[in-house]
């Protein structure tokens, strides 16, 4: 079981905290209490910095210390570390610090026989027991090689300090200069075994990143990895940024976009509640305006922001959404929004997302801008970019915090699509466009993905207006997608030829009223004409039958004139 | 004697050690020979053993155990080991010894 053990040997270890941020975290509650631990680097990477701190963090944690200087002049020291608000004089002065700058000049110094460092020990067992110290610093011991001759006693003696300080039952920091091959210069290395943290800076076109790593921690499980630190205003901060893994929990709830129709074409609720949206587009398509939206939304609904700017200025960011009617200064006055902008090439990619970090932890924002995300991309080597913005993307969905980073792609928007190698890490990817036509640019948008809804798969003509962000239905006919002014002349166009319709219609309504009343007229003469005809008809008919009448009465009369002649005859 | 006529200002050393330890002896030694032989009558040594007294140890820059410093004549001098190499104890001195060649 070899968790176990680990596990077990971690809690046998105690540990005296640094108060480093980060540090403490990846060592797992600090260095090796009552051990030294060897804290080797390059010139000017941070050793006597972070051996400052110790002390200076441990005299708030009831630990005093002893700073033995071998390099510095003590008012140097005081005076250096003074911009960062650690006042060394008033720990001096409460007892809880002791500085002591040991001097050796080889040109001063005659070596005759036999000799021992004991006078070193003295003046440290001295030190550690007048204020009762538990931290000592020893910096930089290896200044001894060049004042003292004698490398073999030296060395004995060396070894003879590191034991005599693991017996007093003090936390150590011996720093070191890194050395041709080695870790440090003169191979204290072999020395003090129990913890080695390597600090680095490194130059790549022309930008310093520094890193910190712990070589070897005995008995304890520990971050392996490389990891940037700061050193700003308020001291040295290591930053824990791993890839997270794939663990983090995925929110059901949603976060307005902030622009009502992009709403509705994310089922009409929004992003997902800590997802990472890219806006890409090319220059002047309007991509900052979706991320400004967003954020007045959520800072409107109470919720704190960070703009992390690289190529605008706050002022300028902030005067710039106003013209689409965003009053960002409001939410900065209120302290829900907070804008950190540096050039892209103040630093380099790492500590540029160690600065999120550290921002994002300090002021847990439920929104994150990063604007643009290209141009940290540019800020690091190629192949690290992507890794380091896989861990930030992680990072920042660990925390729960809804994310838009804004990306400028150059060229046609198909090699858009190809250009990026962050799209993939990303939940939804929105495409703002300018598409020319008719000697015109229109802003379009386009939804190529959102994971985990149903979403629009239209183009929008994208139209930033002083009320905001709005969105259109594009005219998508026989003549293709229209916007701007085409769709408005195709739109006065299709309004023309429905009036035009309207007008037809009437046209044929009024014929056909007027034929019918026409025909209506002719029915109504005809049926005069055949009660005409069927009056005459009767009359001819009366005529008939009073002839008939009349030639039978005739016929009557002629029988009676013949019967009367034949009598009178007889 | 030759160098006596520069120098009627004395030698004023300091030999620190720390504990009766075999080299602390041997300097203290040492150097009460070296005085006796090359600065008869002009030179006062203080011997200060930091164990007793740790808080001289910063105050006067004491990294190896033993030291000699001369503190007069300016300029400081220091020598550190046992002083058992009297060639180099006199050359870190800035003693002139030429004429004991004989």
């Amino acid at each position: 079981m070899p968790n176990a053990n680990l596990a077990r040997a971690t809690a046998g270890i105690t540990k005296a905290k640094t108060g480093i941020v980060g540090l403490d975290q990846l060592t797992g509650g600090g260095l090796p209490a009552g051990r030294p631990t060897l804290v080797c680097g390059a010139a000017g990477c941070g050793k006597t910095l972070l051996a400052v701190t110790f002390l200076h963090n441990g005299a708030q944690l009831g630990e005093p210390g002893v700073f033995m200087t071998f390099e510095e002049r003590p008012s140097d020291l005081v005076a250096n570390v003074a911009s960062l608000n650690y006042d060394l004089d008033r720990l001096m002065k409460e007892d809880k610090l002791a500085i002591d700058h040991v001097r050796v000049e080889r040109s001063e110094i005659e070596e005759t026989g036999e000799y021992d460092l004991e006078g070193l020990f003295i003046r440290l067992g001295y030190a550690i027991d007048r204020i009762g110290a538990k931290r000592v610093v020893l910096d930089t011991i290896e200044a001894l090689f060049a004042g003292l001759s004698n490398q073999a006693i030296l060395r004995a003696e060396l070894r003879r300090l590191f034991e005599w300080l693991k017996d007093k039952g003090v936390t150590a920091i011996i720093t070191g200069e890194r050395g041709d091959g080695q870790l440090t210069r003169h191979g204290l290395e072999e020395y003090v075994s129990d913890c080695v943290i390597l600090l680095d800076h490194r130059v790549h076109e022309h930008i310093t990143t520094r890193r910190l790593r712990v070589v070897k921690y005995r008995g304890t499980a520990h971050g392996t990895n490389e990891y940037p630190f700061l050193i700003d205003e308020t001291g040295i901060s290591v930053m824990p940024i791993t890839s997270a893994g794939l663990d983090h929990v995925a929110p059901d709830e949603r976060i307005s976009s902030g622009i009502v129709d992009l709403d509705v074409m994310l089922e009409g609720r929004g992003y997902f509640r800590g997802s990472s949206v890219l806006v890409s587009g090319m220059a002047g398509s309007g991509k900052s305006s979706v991320a400004a939206q967003f954020v007045d939304r959520a800072c409107r609904d109470g919720q704190r922001c960070i703009y992390f700017g690289l190529e605008e200025s706050p002022s300028q960011i902030i005067r710039n959404m106003g013209s689409i009617g965003l009053d960002l200064q409001k939410w900065v006055d209120q302290d829900l929004l907070r804008f950190q902008t540096h050039r892209p090439t103040l630093f380099g990619l790492e500590t540029h997302l160690a600065t999120i970090h550290r921002d994002v932890e300090e002021f847990s924002p439920a929104a994150v801008v990063i604007d643009p995300l290209s141009s940290l991309l540019h800020a690091g080597a190629k192949p690290d970019a992507q890794a380091m913005i896989l861990r930030l993307v992680d990072f920042l969905k660990s925390r729960e915090v809804t994310t838009i980073f804004t990306s400028l792609t150059h060229g046609s928007v198909e090699t858009a699509m190809t250009d990026m190698q962050v799209s993939s890490l990303m939940d939804a990817w929105l495409l703002l466009y300018n598409r020319e036509s008719n000697g015109e640019h229109n802003r379009q948008l386009y939804l190529i993905k959102s994971r985990g809804m149903a979403h629009s798969n239209q183009v929008r003509e994208f139209m930033m207006t002083h009320d905001g962000i709005r969105l259109r239905d594009v005219y998508v006919g026989p003549e293709g997608v229209l916007t701007g002014s085409a769709r408005l002349a195709q739109e006065a166009r299709e309004r023309e030829q429905a009036m035009q319709r309207e007008h037809d219609a009437e046209r044929r309504n009024m014929e056909f009223a007027r034929r019918r009343r026409r025909l209506e007229a002719q029915i109504e003469e005809l049926q005069a004409q055949l009660a005409d005809e069927q009056g005459e008809l009767a009359a001819l008919s009366g005529e008939a039958s009073a002839r008939d009448a009349r030639a039978a009465d005739e016929r009557l009369r002629m029988g009676a004139s013949r019967t009367s002649s034949n009598r009178t005859k007889s | 004697m030759i160098a006596a006529q520069a120098d009627d200002t004395g030698y004023n050393l300091r030999l620190y050690v720390a504990g009766q330890t075999p080299k602390s002896m041997a300097a203290i030694a040492n150097i009460r020979k070296l005085c006796d032989q090359y600065l008869p009558g002009r030179c006062t040594i203080d011997i200060i053993d930091l164990m007793k007294d740790p808080a001289m140890a910063q105050r006067h820059q004491i990294v190896a155990i033993p030291t000699l410093i001369r503190e007069l004549p300016e300029p400081i001098r220091r020598i550190i080991g046992d002083l058992s190499d009297t060639q180099r104890v006199l050359l870190g001195l800035d003693i002139d010894h030429a004429g004991d060649a004989s």
